[in-house]
């Protein structure tokens, strides 16, 4: 499609959104760097970065790797199957199905999150239930568990949505195919099945594990301020302690490995298709 | 006589309420080209897919070489089918796709790479062993699509529409090549289309189908040249198919004209639908035919004409080498052996020509 007469007239309609690019994206990343590279009094240092390696900062970061696995796996074992069985629908309904599991998204996700903490507090709605049955009431809210199941409750769609997609897109003559030539169920899946899903894996793995690691909300709803993420952490430092070199600096380490998992991501795609 | 390999008896089958396949009964000879034939939405392709396994029949029964496998899943059926738009694995390279089935089945690794080596051969695609399907042309990818199936030795495959995807002139040597490869493996082919030629062209039997019924199996000859009603003689080739009136053996009136012909046994003065093919039609100076009537159209076709003739009210198709000029007086002689009688349709099923493509 040529919509534009010349290239010139292409790049004045970009022109807006090249902008835009500069203003809010390179503009900030820049000055993330700067601020992260320096010091106080504004000379060149590592000391920002390195400060990752103290105790208190790597145990968080340590912890906010580890929540953001657990969660994205939990999402991952609850998505597939759900995908599966909405491509297997032939009906239209399927797309009533989708819509329902997105529909929470239209509300604001503080508010949804600021929700299950009055259902999970010491005194919220689930133990009063619980009390009123006579029962054993729980300690969920300030727990690891509970900054998982807030994550999983917030990112569960940006997983079911892609391998939703990509099983969708799966011909059913392939699945066929793979029968008449004498594949059983199981075989079909892991051989047919698993890897042509495999780029809506990917893509829902990267939205699910990304803002897992990079959340400081869900972490102090649910979590209160027992446990502290390395979300939390960058958040203190601009907002309460007022050091950005600091926050710039433990941001540099979290986009490090932010960039990792899309390389290791990216190299197990090609991989597949190879 | 050849041995019957796969019966389908009485069949259903209804999707949400419609009747796709009603009672339908056909047999299939060993190492036969058989092709099921009808518009889109006849029920030609759920028959394949009753005979492949990816639908169960309501009713009735499939017997594969004295065996009832009705209920048997495709995996554990001896035979392959070649899917409407390839079906190929996108994700593995052409050598792993043709070695899929031989792979689940355990064979050793050399078997595996002897066997595709033969198979590419046989397909015309030699060295293609590393590429990717995408990076191949439809033709190619059908090809591969037949040789993924065929290394498997299947007893019988199940082709549907497999030349639909594919231009005219590739579409034209794939049927000269699929001929080929039947007769070369020996093995039996079942064979899906919507077009009359590739049946024609292809097939040592055909199986006409309409709205969930079979109208006329035959070899193609037969088909063609004794079409048994009004929907197999407009859905195969062109012809003129005019209401007319029995008046006795070899002798039937049509549009008001006597008519000499070959037929018997339709009984006396009773209603009867005629076929003449186009090129039947034999175009002699007025007064020197049976009725005469004036050119109204002209069309060249490469190896003949096509002319509409107006004569006692109806609009003859006609082919011939012989050119007649728009406005021309002509008569229109056609030989006894040419005249096709056919019973008038019982049933509204039959007279869906309409709905022809």
């Amino acid at each position: 499609m040529k919509l534009f007469k010349s290239k010139r007239s292409a790049g004045l309609m970009a022109s807006p959104y090249i902008a835009w690019a500069i203003i809010f994206i390179v503009v900030p990343l820049c000055m993330v760097f700067y601020y992260g590279l320096t010091s106080a009094d504004g000379g060149f240092t590592f000391d920002n970065i390195a400060t990752i390696m103290k105790p208190g900062y790597i145990k968080a970061l340590k912890r906010s790797i580890v929540l953001a696995i657990i969660s994205t796996l939990v999402c991952f074992l609850l998505s597939y199957p759900l995908g599966m069985i909405l491509a297997s629908m032939k009906l239209k309904k399927n797309a009533y199905i989708v819509t329902l599991f997105i529909l929470p998204m239209w509300m604001n996700f503080l508010l949804r999150t600021l929700t299950w903490m009055t259902l999970l507090e010491g005194k919220g709605v689930i133990n009063t239930i619980l009390e009123f049955l006579h029962l054993p009431t729980l300690n969920i809210i300030n727990t690891n568990g509970a900054i998982v199941l807030g994550m999983v409750y917030n990112f569960l769609p940006f997983m079911i949505l892609p391998i939703y997609n990509a099983l969708n897109r799966i011909d059913e003559n392939v699945i066929n195919a793979a029968r008449d030539l004498g594949a059983g169920t199981v075989q079909t899946f892991l051989r047919i099945t698993l890897p042509l899903s495999m780029p809506g894996i990917l893509s829902g793995i990267t939205m699910v594990f990304i803002p897992a690691l990079t959340t400081f909300a869900i972490s102090t709803m649910l979590g209160g301020s027992k446990i502290l993420l390395i979300g939390n952490i960058i958040e203190q430092e601009f907002t309460q302690l007022y050091d950005w070199h600091l926050g710039s600096g433990l941001s540099i380490v979290l986009m490090i490995f932010i960039i990792l998992n899309m390389i290791i991501e990216n190299l197990s795609d090609n991989g597949g298709n190879n | 006589m050849s041995k019957d390999l796969i019966t389908l008896e009485h069949i259903s089958k209804s999707y949400d309420g419609q009747l796709i396949l009603d009672d339908l009964s056909l047999s299939i000879y060993e190492n036969s080209f058989v092709t099921l034939l009808g518009p889109s939405g006849c029920g030609k392709t759920t028959t394949l897919r009753i005979i492949g396994g990816f639908e169960k029949p309501d009713q009735g029964r499939v017997i594969f070489d004295g065996q009832d496998i009705t209920n048997l899943a495709p995996n554990k059926r001896q035979l392959n089918t070649v899917f409407q738009k390839y079906a190929l694995f996108t994700h593995m390279t052409i050598a792993e796709n043709i070695a899929f089935g031989l792979k689940i089945k355990n064979k050793s690794d050399s078997y595996i790479k002897d066997k595709i080596k033969y198979a590419l051969k046989l397909v015309n695609l030699e060295g293609f062993e590393n590429r990717m399907p995408d990076s191949l042309s439809g033709g190619q990818q059908q090809r591969i699509a037949i040789a993924r199936a065929i290394v498997n030795e299947p007893k019988v495959l199940l082709l549907d529409e497999p030349l639909g995807a594919l231009d005219l002139k590739m579409r034209q040597d794939m049927q000269y090549e699929l001929k080929r490869l039947k007769d070369e493996l020996g093995i039996t082919f079942i064979y899906v289309t919507h077009d009359q030629e590739e049946a024609l062209t292809m097939s040592d039997h055909i199986v006409v189908m309409n709205q969930g019924y079979i109208q006329q199996e035959g070899s193609p000859e037969k088909i063609y040249n004794e079409p048994e009603n009004a929907f197999v003689a407009d859905f195969i080739g062109d012809s003129n198919i005019i209401r007319s009136t029995m008046i006795r053996d070899e002798l039937v009136e049509i549009l008001g004209a006597k008519f000499a012909c070959v037929d018997k046994g339709f009984g006396e003065n009773k209603p009867v639908d005629v076929v003449i093919r186009p090129e039947d039609v034999e175009l002699v100076a007025p007064d020197a035919g049976t009725i005469n009537g004036v050119v109204t159209g002209l069309t060249f076709k490469g190896v003949h004409y096509e002319m509409d003739v107006e004569a006692n009210g109806y609009e003859w198709l006609v082919h011939s080498t012989k050119l007649s000029e728009v406005g021309s007086n002509v008569g229109i002689k056609i030989d006894p052996f040419n005249i096709q009688i056919m019973n008038v349709p019982a049933s509204e099923d039959e007279e869906a020509i309409s709905e022809t493509v």
